[in-house]
């Protein structure tokens, strides 16, 4: 699978939870560029997966490489550092804010000056705070949000709520992107200018990592699907091959077709 | 040895005390997410109440069971007025009401028995027994029967009884409770009124050995969810065990610093506890249960 | 000029001209008193709100480190002849470096826990000034703290103390106000509105609750080097858990997250005792009563309550 010039290696990695085994002996590893899809039943791994990637959990066993460096023991906010950014399953914004405030904190790994320059205001903060406020209006304006800039982020409505969060995280310059069901409680238009949307960010080189239960758009914009089923990979491939393969059917339905 | 024995038998009257108080918060804390930092004044509720009422006459038993009726009472109104009231139930705010409670009963207090020490006679008039050369007080006696037969009604309303299996019940799980038909407003009110009443009952049987005032409370209860804590909060043999452990530490600490030093013993192990394993001590036995 | 920073500029300039106003016209000793201890008052408020109200970290032991910025420069002016001014820096450096200790094992609870730990702490730091007479006198207190004086200005006149005290409010107020339009202060408050997803998006949210609470730690010192030139006398009484729970009200009251509303919240503290002088027996219950209906009726604070019932209004008759 390519694993030299890999983005994101997993290896060997398992992580159970009392007595369940969440994620049993999953490996894979994912080019730069591409959008990869990740499915799998309820209760498959998927958003534990997530958490071992971007640090939520540690791992139990395996390994995790980022851009060929092992990243198992840092930190969550190091490995936003490092390149690697997440959306949730149930929004998460920061409620007392405004979108543009929202966008900042995202942007908050790209500027540099700590609490004392906050306070004594050496000419450079004002420069950084103009970049960082300058990027953060481009970005709203890259995924449609421009005219919402100074709206409380708790005012808008749930669709504008999601591609929010996903501005926030593009905002810290991500090389990796993870999308936890994007797609959750948006209608059919919402959901394909998110396939849009998503198909813009690869353009811009970012590397995707989508988990979705919205099979139609999972399937548009994926170059690959891997398929988890309690804890386990079952299949990993083309979106054809995978809607083709007979396990992934017994994990979704219960029973092949030929045995009634 | 027969210091020992002595800070022994002081240390467990003391523990019997803060365990009862302990379990005052656990219980209240396993039903309702909700530490009550007015609860020490419940306490001294029962202490003065058991000074007015053995003054006006009433027997020992009847003077408890009053008081300890009052203190769930009050604690039936506290909830209504107090915290079923409030908008917003995050942490800061319920802990800043309950705080808020806590002074103004405290100034309820010191308006209906003024700024005075009081004290009443030991509920039986044996005089202290002698074991090992230490003195048993008689008082102390009847501290640890009430308290122990307290756990064990308690212990047995929660396995035995269907008003008490359905409080525990909530304590686990409010949504499934409530599917099941629990009504989880009673089971609430309920929890307040067995919580104050344990910390009216706590203030009842101590107010013999110590001098009762309206500000004894704050200490007492402070040191009692430490003790719970300690056990840890939500369980009943943890307070009880938390209990014990903190009044017989402190009694030997007293031996090695002096008095005064003696309050920081229970904050030390309060932090000991936070940092190290917040469940306290029942949670290394991995028993959940309340 | 940002319309903000003008903004700012305009609040600063209408604050001091008040200051300076007050300091003029009041004459009566009483007054003038009543109005530095507000100054002070206010100054732990304000440390504390940038905690509480914008980190979202409870802290119900705040008067810990005012404690420790008073006895630390009585016992430096006084056993070891330190002139005030060394003192100063000396005992905000001891606050904060008790904080960072305290703040690296205890800043890892969150919600009860860490009230409590908090309510611990101050605990044992109150009994530690109680307890240890040899350096802070025991119970009985601190006397002979010497009053403060640069040069040939002595703050020994109310008057003078009262420009000092509010001169440092205005500082401190500026600072907290940069923190808090900085990335530094965005963060925070993702911090408070969510954790979780702040270090989701990179926040290091271990260092900056540890930076935020030395800092107030340090702001809550220098109140307790500005009370003890004041007063010239300290007791452990004034730096026990109910003058924490004094702060936490301040800054709930005056409104979390509203650093002009810590002035409210700390002038009526200060106020309410006087005003009850007369009635001091229901002292207790009025103050008691207070906290919880203001946090039962309106929990984001007077400002903020009392803004909100103006937006009610102004929606009735327009939208």
């Amino acid at each position: 699978m390519g694993a030299d010039n890999a983005l994101l290696a997993i290896d060997s990695v398992s992580k159970a939870f009392g007595g369940v085994q969440a994620l049993a002996d999953i490996t894979f590893s994912l080019d730069a560029g591409a959008i990869t899809g990740l499915i799998g039943p309820n209760g498959a791994g998927k958003t534990t997966l997530f958490n071992l990637i971007t640090g939520v959990f540690p791992t139990d066993t395996g390994q995790i490489r980022f851009d060929d460096r092992i990243i198992d023991r840092r930190p969550v906010h190091e490995r936003v550092q490092l390149g690697i950014a997440r959306t949730f399953q149930n929004v998460e914004l920061f409620e007392s804010m405004t979108v543009l405030e929202n966008i900042l904190v995202g942007r908050h790994t790209r500027t540099r000056y700590g609490i004392l320059a906050s306070m004594i205001r050496p000419p450079g903060v004002g420069r950084e705070e103009k970049k960082a406020t300058e990027k953060a209006i481009d970005l709203l304006d890259f995924i449609g949000l421009g005219e919402y800039a100074h709206r409380q982020s708790s005012d808008l409505a749930f669709g504008w709520q999601r591609l929010l969060e996903l501005g926030r995280a593009l905002a810290s310059r991500p090389r990796l992107l993870l999308l936890d069901e994007p797609a959750a409680g948006l209608n059919i238009v919402e959901t394909l200018q998110l396939g849009t949307l998503i198909k813009k960010i690869r353009d811009q080189g970012i590397t995707i990592l989508l988990v979705e239960h919205d099979m139609s758009l999972t399937m548009d914009v994926s170059d690959r699907i891997i398929v988890l089923d309690q804890g386990r990979k079952i299949a990993d491939g083309t979106p054809r091959e995978v809607q083709e393969n007979e396990a992934v059917m017994k994990a979704y339905l219960g029973e092949t077709r030929q045995n009634p | 040895m027969q210091e020992i024995t002595q800070y022994f038998f002081s240390g467990i009257t003391n523990g019997a005390i803060y365990a009862v108080i302990a379990i005052g918060f656990s219980m209240l804390y396993r039903s309702t997410d909700l530490i009550n930092f007015a609860h020490g004044e419940f306490v001294m509720l029962g202490a003065l109440g058991m000074v007015t009422l053995t003054g006006l006459g009433f027997p020992v038993l009847p003077a408890i069971f009053l008081a300890v009726c009052g203190g769930a009472i009050a604690g039936l109104l506290f909830e209504r007025l107090a915290i079923r009231t409030v908008r917003y139930p995050e942490p800061i705010v319920l802990i800043i009401i309950t705080v808020g409670a806590s002074i103004f009963l405290r100034g309820l207090g010191m308006l209906l028995w003024g700024k005075d020490a009081h004290s009443i006679p030991a509920f039986s008039s044996h005089p202290p027994i002698d074991i090992a050369g230490a003195k048993l007080l008689a008082q102390s006696v009847w501290i640890l029967a009430i308290v122990l037969f307290t756990v064990a009604g308690l212990h047995l309303f929660f396995k035995k009884t269907l008003t008490g299996k359905a409080m525990a019940a909530c304590a686990i799980s409010k949504r499934a409770a409530w599917i099941v038909g629990i009504p989880s407003k009673v089971m609430v009110m309920l929890a307040f009124a067995l919580s104050t009443g344990m910390g009216a009952l706590a203030g009842a049987i101590i107010a013999p050995i110590t001098m009762s005032s309206y500000d004894m409370g704050t200490m007492l209860g402070l040191k009692g969810f430490c003790a719970a804590m300690l056990g840890g909060i939500g369980s009943l043999w943890g307070s009880l065990i938390g209990g014990f452990l903190l009044g017989i530490l402190e009694a030997f600490g007293v031996g090695f610093v002096t008095s005064g030093l003696k309050d920081a013993i229970a904050f030390l192990l309060l932090l000991l506890i936070l940092y190290v394993r917040p469940g306290g001590i029942i949670s290394a036995v991995d028993v959940k249960r309340f | 000029m940002k319309s903000s920073t003008l903004r700012n500029i305009i609040y600063y300039t209408l604050f001091a001209l008040i200051v300076i106003i007050c300091g003029k016209t009041v004459e009566n000793a009483y007054y003038l008193q009543v109005l530095t201890f507000i100054g002070i008052n206010t100054l732990l408020a304000v440390s504390l709100n940038m905690l509480m109200g914008y980190a979202g970290q409870i802290s119900l032991g705040h008067a810990a480190f005012y404690g420790i910025g008073a006895y630390a420069t009585a016992i430096l002016t006084v056993h070891y002849g330190f002139s005030p001014w060394l003192a100063l820096p000396a005992a905000i450096g001891a606050a904060m470096i008790v904080a960072y200790l305290v703040g690296m094992p205890t800043l890892k609870l969150s919600g009860y826990y860490l009230a409590m730990g908090t309510l611990g702490f101050g605990m044992i730091v109150h009994i530690l000034f109680r307890e240890w007479s040899g350096v802070t006198g025991g119970a009985s207190g601190f006397v002979g703290i010497p009053p403060l004086e640069i040069g040939p200005v002595n703050f020994v006149s109310d008057k003078n103390y009262l420009y000092l005290v509010w001169g440092t409010v205005l500082f401190t107020i500026i600072l907290c106000r940069r923190i808090i339009d900085s990335r530094i202060g965005r963060a925070l408050r993702a911090i408070h509105d969510g954790e979780k997803a702040a270090a989701a998006v990179g926040v290091d949210t271990r260092k900056l609750k540890l930076q935020i609470f030395v800092f107030s730690a340090a702001f809550a010192a220098l109140a307790g080097f500005l009370y003890a030139h004041f007063v010239y006398f300290i007791s452990p009484g004034t730096f026990d858990f109910i003058t924490s729970v004094r702060i936490v009200t301040m800054v709930v009251i005056g409104g979390m997250a509203s650093i002009w509303g810590s002035i409210l919240g700390a002038a009526l503290l200060t106020l309410l005792p006087e005003w009850l002088h007369a009635f001091s027996e229901f002292e207790m219950i009025v103050y008691g009563l207070i906290l919880m209906l203001v946090m039962i009726f309106l929990p984001r604070g007077l400002t903020r309550g009392i803004l909100s019932l103006f937006e009610r209004f102004r929606r009735s008759d327009g939208r």
